[in-house]
Order: structure tokens, then C-alpha cells, then sequence
């Protein structure tokens, strides 16, 4: 239990997809543009990752070695396939505004790194850990950005007017560079944290 | 004109690197030397180019009177990992000289984004064939001109004193959204 315990805090904080492996990084800037995409992405990309670990791990005896690279692509393509034509047909504005990046978690690293690294030499419940701590770990870093730059790039947040009437929205974090350079600003608070966190551990070792 | 059109807001306007975040892992982690991020982008344009050649008809040919486009995701990308893997075949043996200057790229860009949206959208754009193809040119020259510009920032980078907390990779990011504030001046080319 501990060690589940141990993979799901791993993907949610010690090697965080976005923040600390880099990958995955395509879909991250382009839909935090407001705080709906956000949620939204992250979700979707949760479950094909959960359900993806889940059938690979399941089936990780039965898969040959050689030809597992377009055995997972099938695996992964079916479940973005459904989450692809559900949200599409429920939640129509919000595939709209994500566009091609709903066809894209196929190729999201995110997914194919973990089904490598991880579900295909693993048993079914680690996989489940690995995926949740993964997703969710992908799916804060987006909450936060996006919530960044709606509240600094439009004065909204999930739509909703928080900043005063007053003040004038920043237009540039909405824009593509805005999103850069939030993201690096991220980044760089996350390795700061990961240091500082680090030499207190040091210190208390001394001590 | 309309043909040129598509070719410069897909190459400036809407790079997909610098303002549609596409491709980015490929983008921070193939930029070490401007040689390499050269190599890479030629391998990139050569296989977006043939991979809309092959997906264009046979989404139009194939699956749209079968009534089976919903199997569009699975079978492009089963199609693009194959050219991949094909063409690298056929340049290992008949043209070893290409072969060794982008071969070591060609595993890597299977499932490179840049190409998997570029036959994504040339679907759902309704483009014509000829239009296709140019914008598959013009989305991957953008994406060489792009993995170039960063290439060499990171080479003056080497040189230069970065504040500490924003050494490694957040100064990628600050720089690419410098060089993003410079791409958004290519608006005003169209109209």
C-alpha cells in the first residue's frame, strides 16, 4: 500500500509530466488559455491514460516485444477515439475550442512514455496509481496556469468577472507567448521549491 | 494567390512551434546545435509532406465512401508510423548519404505532433489536395525556421550570464516567448 501510495505522489510531484519529465508539453500551453479548457484536457487526458495503462498492463504477457510500439498506438488511439466523439457529441463548445488537441493526446509523450516506462512491466494496480498520479499531475499544472493567465489575460475566472471593472485585462497572457512564459515561470518556481525542499531535508539530517 | 495565402500563415502566422504549441518536446530537446535542429527539421518536412501525399487520398478515397471515418485517428497515425518506417528502408539502401544526414531522426519524429496535426488537419479544414500539400510544406518550414531561431539563442545562451534560478530550461521558455512576441508582428502580412 505504501509503495502505491509512493507511485501515485510520483507523478503528482516528484517527477510531475510537465513540470519535471517535460513531456507532454504541446497540449499544456495551448488550451490554458482559459480555465474550462484546462479541466477539460486534463480529464480527458486521464482517462485514455488510465484506461491505456490499465489494457497494456492486463495484456503485458500477451503483447511480443518487437511489435508493442503499434499495438499500444492501437490500444491509445481507441480509447482517444472515444473520449474524441463523446466529448464531441456532449460537450460540444468545449471541443471546439480544443480543436486538433483532443486527436492528439494519440501522440501526447505523456501516454506513450508511461506505457513504456511503466504499465508494460507492471502489474494492474501500480498501473492504476501510476495513471491517476500522472494525470492529475498534468491536470493541476494546467489548472494553475490556466488560471493564471484567464484572471491576468481576460479578468475572468471559468467565465466568471473576479478582477474589478477597472482593470484592464493583459491581453499578452491570453496571446501564445503569454503561455511560454508563464510556463517558465513554473518551472522555475518548481525548481526552486525542489532545492529549497531538499536542503531543509540536508539540514535536518545535519542537525 | 490563394495558394500563397495558406503557405504564409501557416509557415509565420500560425507557426506551429511559437504560437501553436505544437511539437514543443522535439522543439526543447532537439535545439542542442543548429546543425541537428537543421537535420531534424529537413526529416520533419520530407515525411509531413509524404505523409499528407498518402492520407489525403486515402481518407478521400478510401474511408470516406466506406463511411468510416471515425477510424480516421487509428489508421493515420498506423499510416504515418509506417512511412516513417518505410522510408527509412529506402534511404538506408538506395540513398546512403540523405540516410546518414537525417537517418537518426527518423524513429524519433513517429510521433512527432507537427506531422500528426498537420493530416489531422488537412481533414478537417477541407482542404483540396494541392492545398494540402502546401500547407504541409508550409507548417513544416515554419517548424524548421522555428527549431533554427531557437538553436542559435541557446548557442549566444551559452555564453551568457542567466540569473540563477532560471538556468536550464525555464530560460528556453522565456526566450521562445521572445522570439513568440516577434512572430506575432507577422499578423499584419495578411489581411
Amino acid at each position: 500500500m505504501k509503495n502505491l501510495w509512493k507511485v501515485f505522489k510520483a507523478g503528482l510531484v516528484f517527477e510531475n509530466p510537465l513540470l519535471i519529465l517535460m513531456i507532454g508539453l504541446c497540449s499544456s500551453m495551448a488550451v490554458t488559455s482559459s480555465v474550462a479548457n484546462g479541466i477539460g484536457m486534463g480529464l480527458a487526458m486521464t482517462f485514455v491514460l488510465l484506461f491505456s495503462e490499465i489494457i497494456i498492463s492486463a495484456c503485458r504477457n500477451v503483447i511480443p516485444n518487437s511489435i508493442r510500439m503499434p499495438i499500444f498506438l492501437i490500444i491509445i488511439g481507441a480509447f482517444t477515439t472515444i473520449v474524441d466523439l463523446t466529448m464531441k457529441a456532449y460537450l460540444p463548445e468545449l471541443s471546439k475550442s480544443m480543436g486538433v488537441f483532443i486527436p492528439l493526446i494519440v501522440v501526447n509523450c505523456i501516454i506513450m512514455g508511461r506505457v513504456e516506462a511503466f504499465s508494460y512491466h507492471q502489474k494492474v494496480l501500480p498501473a492504476i496509481f501510476d495513471s491517476f498520479g500522472m494525470g492529475l499531475g498534468y491536470t493541476w499544472v494546467l489548472v494553475g496556469m490556466s488560471a493564471f493567465r484567464e484572471v491576468l489575460g481576460n479578468g475572468t475566472f471559468l467565465g466568471a468577472q473576479v478582477m474589478p471593472a477597472s482593470y484592464q485585462p493583459i491581453l499578452f497572457f491570453i496571446l501564445p507567448p503569454g503561455g511560454f512564459l508563464i510556463f517558465g515561470l513554473f518551472m522555475a518556481f518548481n525548481l526552486w521549491l525542489k532545492t529549497r525542499m531538499s536542503r531543509k531535508a540536508d539540514a535536518k539530517e545535519n542537525a | 494567390m490563394d495558394l500563397m495565402k495558406i503557405f504564409i500563415i501557416s509557415m509565420l502566422i500560425n507557426n506551429i512551434i511559437l504560437m501553436r504549441f505544437i511539437a514543443l518536446c522535439s522543439y526543447i530537446g532537439m535545439t542542442n546545435d543548429v546543425g541537428q535542429s537543421f537535420g531534424m527539421g529537413m526529416a520533419v518536412t520530407f515525411v509531413t509532406v509524404l505523409a499528407t501525399a498518402a492520407t489525403w487520398p486515402l481518407y478521400h478515397y478510401v474511408l470516406a465512401p466506406l463511411h468510416i471515418q471515425f477510424l480516421e485517428i487509428i489508421i493515420f497515425i498506423l499510416v504515418v508510423a509506417s512511412l516513417v518506417q518505410l522510408v527509412e528502408f529506402y534511404l538506408k539502401k538506395n540513398v546512403p548519404g540523405l540516410y546518414a544526414a537525417m537517418g537518426i531522426y527518423l524513429p524519433l519524429i513517429t510521433t512527432n505532433c507537427a506531422i500528426s496535426a498537420v493530416v489531422f488537419e488537412n481533414i478537417s479544414l477541407n482542404y483540396t489536395f494541392i492545398q494540402s500539400i502546401v500547407y504541409a510544406v508550409g507548417v513544416s518550414l515554419g517548424y524548421l525556421l522555428a527549431m533554427i531561431l531557437l538553436a542559435g539563442v541557446r548557442q549566444r545562451m551559452r555564453t551568457s550570464p542567466v540569473p540563477k534560478f532560471l538556468q536550464g530550461t525555464p530560460i528556453l521558455f522565456i526566450s521562445s516567448s521572445l522570439i513568440g512576441m516577434a512572430f506575432m508582428g507577422f499578423a499584419g502580412l495578411i489581411k
